[in-house]
């Protein structure tokens, strides 16, 4: 959530799924969500039907999602910045934002300083040689206290807003349908039922996915309608909210314990290589408050981190060496992500490859590609309770997949393992919910649980490691392991080392003790920097504690009915269900919205159905923001340094598109993406690969996985492809024939469903066709083989996180007489 | 004790007598399938296919999110795609959950000629029991709905059973626990029809000037209902009948002509038999031998004269 | 057959044959297709091991009919053409009724009663059998609507009852006409009887000295 953390201050979900039967206005942009989440979306239709919402929808296609809409809008793939942009705009020039909230709860009026700018697409500081920026002017104007300065009028030509204002001034509605393709009529009409929950007792809540982060510029895109959202006073509210909606059980939980190669628990940042000491690191990791008297609870970060070492090193991290900080990875380079990985594999750099719960040869960009890298290994673990295509990529299954199986080398152990019905564990669901489940049936024939694997693997190596030594042995055999069943730890365990435990007692200001030794942690609120604490995750602190286990808390009562049900599971951050909830109530600490109260200051506390994310009896005299994670205390419309593409968004062609920018055609793409050299020379061209293509999940199926279930498999049983009517006509195509998709790096033979949802849009004057691609069937499992829309897909990412560019590319398509047999 | 179900039939299949009926006070149930809210996300369709074991071969694409393609044996319910242009010039995706109707006149119980293949429950539920089906196909003809399928392998005639089984012991049919959106809900025929309106109201406060419940009289009102944003075009809808009701031809030939024919077979028997009393058989008489052997003497010796004519012409 | 010495032969070995196979399906036909068509009658399933049982073998035994009709029609068309003497003895019905047939116009092989049956069966089993066809569905489920289905339907039941009257008349015909019976089971019948009955024909043998049942009566050249 590359995107979030910086305007906000976490990368997560801002609100709840049964929040969402809050809201006046629902808009799903960016995402599918009666498709793709079809469960949470109940509380759409409960909106609608209960609270009287409207719900819009922008999408290239006219989806299940806009089925059930009040109004649709179709957009090119690829151009949400530009709608958006266009959306602030209108805001602006319409004056349709809430002031007050943006006063204080934004860093609107805050002075940027001299020498920021932005010129022919590229903000200051280009580096045009390293292709990437020296951000140092992207900040504010700071006084002599290191505050930044601030003009509440928003007169002063640097303040954040005038910026702002200047930036979006080219998004008019007519720039707006030229990029786009949306109807002026249509962009209008959306505009103006965002502009309505401006009004501070109405809240819009936008509801999105990987339709937004699948871009190289998709993390812009979600920071771009979190802007929106704050210009509205719809954060923190009620209804209101950004809402990341995962596209995984467990996704949310991944990042959250740092399965990210930069990423430690609880959205701590490894070091890199420049950070040779404990306090060269900590030196960016100070967290200084940037306006008076804020929060900055990042601040914290050396408690966490030094937590963090002792949960995992115990005894051996120790103040003299720095809690073991010279025992942690440092980054050679900003990520070691699955694109990076498989160039490396293909360069030869990388040769093995333990792919748990993965399956790349599906998911990940350029399938040839993914096989060529797996073909180059000398070794792959796959561990899946599946048969996936990944474990059987050096197999031949025809066209779907013409590996030559003489020629690959690659040693290839399948571990079967169980998955979440045969054990005991919890999930984190978008909501940030930990919910813990029970075991229900015991796995299948060999099936090992992850944890017995790892467990296994660890042993060995740590033994290894022991015998003979090696050239750095100490971050292996200090490692602690202290579980009763040491070749299979319990999840309660594991989740107990989570949310942690005090290593000596620890006492409070009166002397008093707190916790005695041993004892587990409420919160992450007794954390200390002293190695008397520790915790390996502290965001999840809090989650099993001395009262049991919190996560299994099953208590559905919901007091105001307001879909906060605070005894049902456990939320990070502290139980806390609506993020940044304190901008629920003005700054007096009224509710903006009195039917619809989360928090409010009762005169000496704040009190309500939730945890207040503020401290409970800091009173609104004080000051200080809602956004307590990030050191200016308020959300940033200006994201300073924390967007590698610049502190606003900006409208970025896809690496593969139909048209130049319009806006700048210098820098058409997004000028800090990181592309291989032979991932460019994969990139077609318009003239060879004219359609744009986009790649989307069905409700049938979920990923590459239920393909395997025979139910599933019948539901939606065989790969094709979605074209609208009249590109169809154009090229001859009739209704479930056979068409070959083709784009620079692969071709797909399946057949096409000519459709009215598809309709061709006006680009900049020209016609455009869009194609759809759903990406659900492979060659292993009981569904019908499939090509896989990842043969189409190129191997390029969001220059922030790397997440691959799966929703916009070129390809081309004619009439085929099926798949050689 | 008797099979305690079969004492809540209140219709049976070819059957003269009336079954028994002591039990018969239940509510009235029915399945209202709100076509706004429905996302098409086919759980209904899986959480029917879980619950009654069912299984399909996995099929092919035919240019249609409607898989399998059609109703069958193993597949009592299915969404139905429709991609409609308002006037307008819109577009709406109407995604209706085809199934039985369980009408309140079932035409397939109607046309049934097997006695208790096709039973009506007190609470509307119209089900077929198995192992009285003969096959024959005649519920096919009497549906005004086009949906009970013959398997081809065990010639049996299948469809929705409205989860009789769960209905009978307390839960609601599979589909509508599985509905993510609530777009299926359970209950007495009359609260469903309350809740309906409630919904056509706010649905005409959105603009479905012609939104509307589809129960149609035809048919006696059905036990599975429809909320429609278009009530006035039903048949958009995938083909949902404007005005269901058992074909006149199927009224007429499990009607009228039942008895007729049964009698006109029956007078044609006794016609007979009075004939036989009052007149008696049509016996030969003596004299009718008698003079059939004087024709036949006569004829022989004519032929043999004309032979000696012919012999002695020629000679 | 042994044939007693001085007696006609009414129908020979084949077409006796061909009648009893024909008469066999009618019955079965019958037995199986009202246990579908009444529920009072259900009962006649049991005949056949079950419904499903009846359900499946009633359209084989159908065809078998039809195969066995298409026999009868070859032996018999040419005996059964219509005659204008038909008529009349049409409009004497009243004295055929009444076992008065002295005063009634002689009839060739067969009389107009006769023909109507022959004839109406002639019909009746096409007409069976393309409707039967279209409600078969373990073959032709898919060859027509389910409008048309129900339509054949219909007719199927209408043609079959009608068939049905029509052969209890024809049964009744034959019990009541006695030496009938024996025409159709054993072949023969005395003079007396073809005088009696089917003088026209009892002439035409007469008259060549054939033992029957050739020549046919050329009932309208003979009128001449």
């Amino acid at each position: 959530m590359a995107s979030l953390a910086p305007t906000f201050g976490r990368g997560a979900m801002t609100n709840t799924w049964q929040d969402i039967k809050n809201a006046n206005l629902v808009i799903v942009m960016g995402g599918n969500a009666a498709e793709a989440h079809p469960c949470g979306f109940k509380w759409v239709i409960e909106a609608k039907i209960e609270n009287g919402a409207k719900l819009v929808v922008v999408d290239p296609r006219f989806t299940r999602t806009a089925s059930v809409a009040d109004y649709y809008a179709p957009i090119r793939p690829g151009t949400d910045i530009a709608f958006l942009n266009g959306v602030i705009r209108y805001l602006l020039e319409k004056d349709k934002i809430q002031h007050e909230y943006v006063r204080a709860y934004t860093n609107a009026g805050l002075i940027v300083k001299e020498g920021y700018g932005f010129e022919d697409g590229l903000f200051s500081g280009y580096d045009h040689e390293r292709g990437d920026y020296d951000k140092s002017s992207w900040d504010y104007e700071l006084d002599d206290q290191g505050f930044a300065k601030v003009d509440d009028t928003w007169q002063h030509p640097r303040c954040v807003m005038s910026l702002l204002k200047a930036h979006v001034a080219r998004y008019t509605q007519e720039m707006v349908s030229r990029i786009c393709g949306t109807p002026r009529d249509k962009f209008l009409h959306i505009c103006e039922m965002v502009a309505a929950t401006a009004a501070p007792d109405k809240a819009m809540t936008s509801l999105f996915a990987l339709g937004w982060t699948q871009h190289s510029v998709g993390s812009q895109n979600i920071r771009t309608m979190a802007m929106v959202q704050l210009l509205l006073g719809n954060i923190g509210v009620a209804g209101g909210g950004m809402n990341a909606l995962r596209g995984h059980s467990n996704i949310q939980g991944l990042t959250d314990v740092g399965l990210l190669s930069n990423l430690m628990p609880g959205y701590m940042t490894l070091p890199v290589d420049d950070e040779v000491t404990f306090d060269d690191y900590m030196k960016s990791r100070l967290y200084k408050p940037l306006r008076p008297g804020q929060t900055s609870y990042w601040s914290n970060y050396r408690k966490f981190f030094v937590s963090f070492q002792k949960s995992i090193y115990g005894d051996a991290a120790k103040a003299e060496n720095n809690w073991a900080y010279d025992w942690l990875p440092k980054l050679d380079i900003p990520l070691y992500d699955v694109i990076k990985a498989f160039e490396m594999m293909n360069q030869g750099e990388m040769t093995g490859y333990i792919c748990q719960g993965f399956n790349p040869q599906q998911a990940f960009p350029d399938r040839g590609k993914i096989r060529r890298g797996l073909s180059k290994l000398k070794f792959l673990i796959t561990m899946d309770p599946l048969d996936t295509e990944t474990s059987r990529f050096w197999e031949n299954f025809g066209p779907q997949n013409p590996a030559d199986s003489m020629a690959i080398q690659t040693e290839v152990f399948q571990l079967p393992t169980t998955c979440f019905a045969e054990e005991d564990g919890s999930l984190v669901n978008s909501a940030r919910w930990l919910q813990w489940h029970w075991k229900a049936a015991d796995p299948p024939g060999q099936a090992k649980s992850d944890i017995w694997i790892m467990s296994g693997i660890f042993h060995r190596i740590r033994e290894l490691y022991r015998k003979e030594g090696g050239a750095f042995p100490d971050p292996i055999v200090n490692l602690t392991w202290n579980y009763t069943n040491p070749t299979e730890p319990a999840t309660a365990e594991l989740a107990k080392d989570m949310n942690g435990r005090a290593r000596a007692d620890l006492t409070d200001a009166s002397g008093a003790v707190v916790k005695k030794a041993g004892q587990l942690l409420d919160g992450f609120a007794q954390l200390r920097d002293d190695g008397t604490t520790e915790s390996g995750c502290w965001i999840f602190s809090g989650c099993y504690t001395e009262k049991g286990n919190q996560m299994a808390r099953r208590d559905a009562s919901d007091p105001r009915e307001q879909g906060i049900a605070p005894n049902w599971a456990w939320a990070w951050p502290a139980n806390r269900r609506i993020l940044y909830n304190r901008a629920s109530a003005d700054v007096q600490g009224n509710p903006w919205n009195p039917r619809k109260p989360i928090i409010q200051w009762d005169g000496s506390k704040w009190v309500g159905v939730d945890v207040p994310d503020y401290g409970v009896t800091v009173k609104p005299s004080d000051g200080v923001g809602p956004f307590i994670m990030n050191a200016e205390g308020v959300g940033r419309l200006f994201a300073r340094e924390l967007m590698v593409e610049g502190p606003f968004p900006e409208h970025y062609e896809p690496l593969e598109s139909p048209v130049v920018n319009v806006l700048h055609p210098k820098v058409s793409t997004n000028p800090v993406v990181r592309v291989f050299a032979d991932d460019r020379a994969a990139f077609g061209s318009p003239s060879e690969f004219p359609y744009v293509a986009t790649t989307y999940r069905l409700t049938e199926h979920f990923h590459f996985w239920t393909k395997h279930a025979l139910i599933n498999a019948i539901l939606q049983p065989e790969e094709f492809i979605e074209i609208g009517e009249a590109l169809a006509k154009e090229k001859g195509i009739a209704q479930a024939s056979w068409v070959r998709v083709a784009s620079k790096r692969g071709q797909m033979i399946c057949k096409a469903y000519v459709t009215k949802r598809i309709k061709p849009l006006t680009i900049d004057g020209k016609t455009a066709h869009v194609i759809g691609v759903p990406l659900h069937w492979g060659f292993t499992g009981q569904a019908r083989k499939g090509y896989g829309a990842n043969t189409l897909t190129p191997s390029v990412g969001d220059a922030n996180t790397q997440t691959p560019e799966f929703k916009a590319f070129l390809v081309n398509i004619e009439p085929s007489n099926g798949p050689e047999v | 004790m008797a099979d305690l179900q079969s004492q809540d039939y209140i219709r049976r299949s070819a059957t003269t007598l009336t079954p028994p009926s002591v039990r018969s006070y239940e509510d009235q149930v029915a399945k209202l399938i709100d076509v706004t809210r429905c996302i098409g996300c086919k759980a209904c369709q899986a959480a029917c296919m879980e619950w009654n074991n069912l299984r399909n071969p996995v099929g092919t694409f035919e240019g249609t999110y409607d898989n399998p393609l059609d109703l069958d044996p193993a597949t009592w319910t299915l969404m139905r795609f429709t991609e409609y242009e308002n006037d307008k010039g819109d577009l709406e995706w109407l995604i209706r959950k085809d199934g039985c109707m369980h009408c309140e006149d079932p035409g397939c119980l109607k046309a049934c000629p097997a006695p208790g293949a096709i039973v009506q429950y007190a609470n509307g539920i119209v089900d077929f029991i198995s192992e009285n089906c003969i096959g024959c196909g005649y519920c096919v003809k009497g549906c005004p709905f086009d949906i009970p399928r013959i398997s081809a392998v065990d010639h049996k005639s299948y469809k929705c059973t409205l989860c009789s089984d769960r209905v009978a012991v307390g839960l609601e049919p599979a589909c509508v626990k599985a509905c993510p959106t609530g777009a299926i809900l359970f209950g007495s025929k009359k609260d469903m029809t309350d809740w309906a309106d409630e919904r056509i109201v706010e649905l005409k406060s959105r603009g479905f000037e012609n939104a509307g419940l589809y129960d149609p009289p035809g048919v006696g009102g059905t036990h599975v209902m429809y909320v429609l944003h278009h009530a006035d075009t039903p048949s958009i809808y995938a083909g949902l009948p404007e005005n269901p009701r058992i074909s006149a031809t199927v009224e007429f030939w499990k009607g009228l002509i039942k008895p007729v024919a049964l009698a006109g077979i029956a007078a044609s028997a006794i016609a007979g038999f009075l004939h036989w009393v009052v007149m008696g058989p049509n016996e030969v008489q003596v004299e009718d031998e008698l003079e059939a052997q004087e024709v036949l003497a006569s004829e022989r010796k004519k032929r043999r004269a004309d032979a000696i004519d012919t012999d002695g012409g020629s000679a | 057959m042994t044939r007693p010495k001085g007696t006609l032969i009414r129908n020979p070995t084949i077409t006796r044959i061909n009648h009893w196979i024909t008469a066999a399906c009618f019955v079965l036909l019958t037995l199986s297709g009202l246990a579908m068509f009444h529920p009072l009658l259900f009962w006649l399933s049991n005949l056949f091991g079950g419904g499903q049982w009846t359900r499946a073998i009633h359209p084989w035994i159908g065809l078998v009919l039809v195969v066995s009709y298409a026999g009868m029609i070859v032996q018999f068309w040419r005996d059964n053409l219509w005659t204008k003497t038909d008529l009349e003895w049409t409009l004497a019905i009243g004295r055929v009724l009444a076992n008065e047939e002295e005063s009634v116009p002689e009839v060739g092989r067969f009389n107009a009663g006769q023909k109507f049956v022959f004839w109406s069966m002639a019909l009746l089993i096409p007409v069976l059998l393309f409707t039967g066809i279209l409600i078969w569905d373990y073959y032709f489920e898919t060859l027509t609507s389910v409008g048309t289905q129900r339509a054949a339907l219909l007719i199927h039941s209408l043609a079959a009852i009608a068939a049905i009257i029509i052969w209890v008349i024809h049964v009744y015909a034959a019990i009541w006409v006695r030496g009938s019976m024996r025409a159709m089971t054993q072949g023969y019948v005395t003079p007396g009887w073809a005088w009696r009955h089917h003088r026209k024909w009892f002439r035409a043998l007469a008259a060549t000295g054939s033992p029957g049942p050739e020549p046919h009566v050329d009932d309208n050249k003979t009128r001449k």
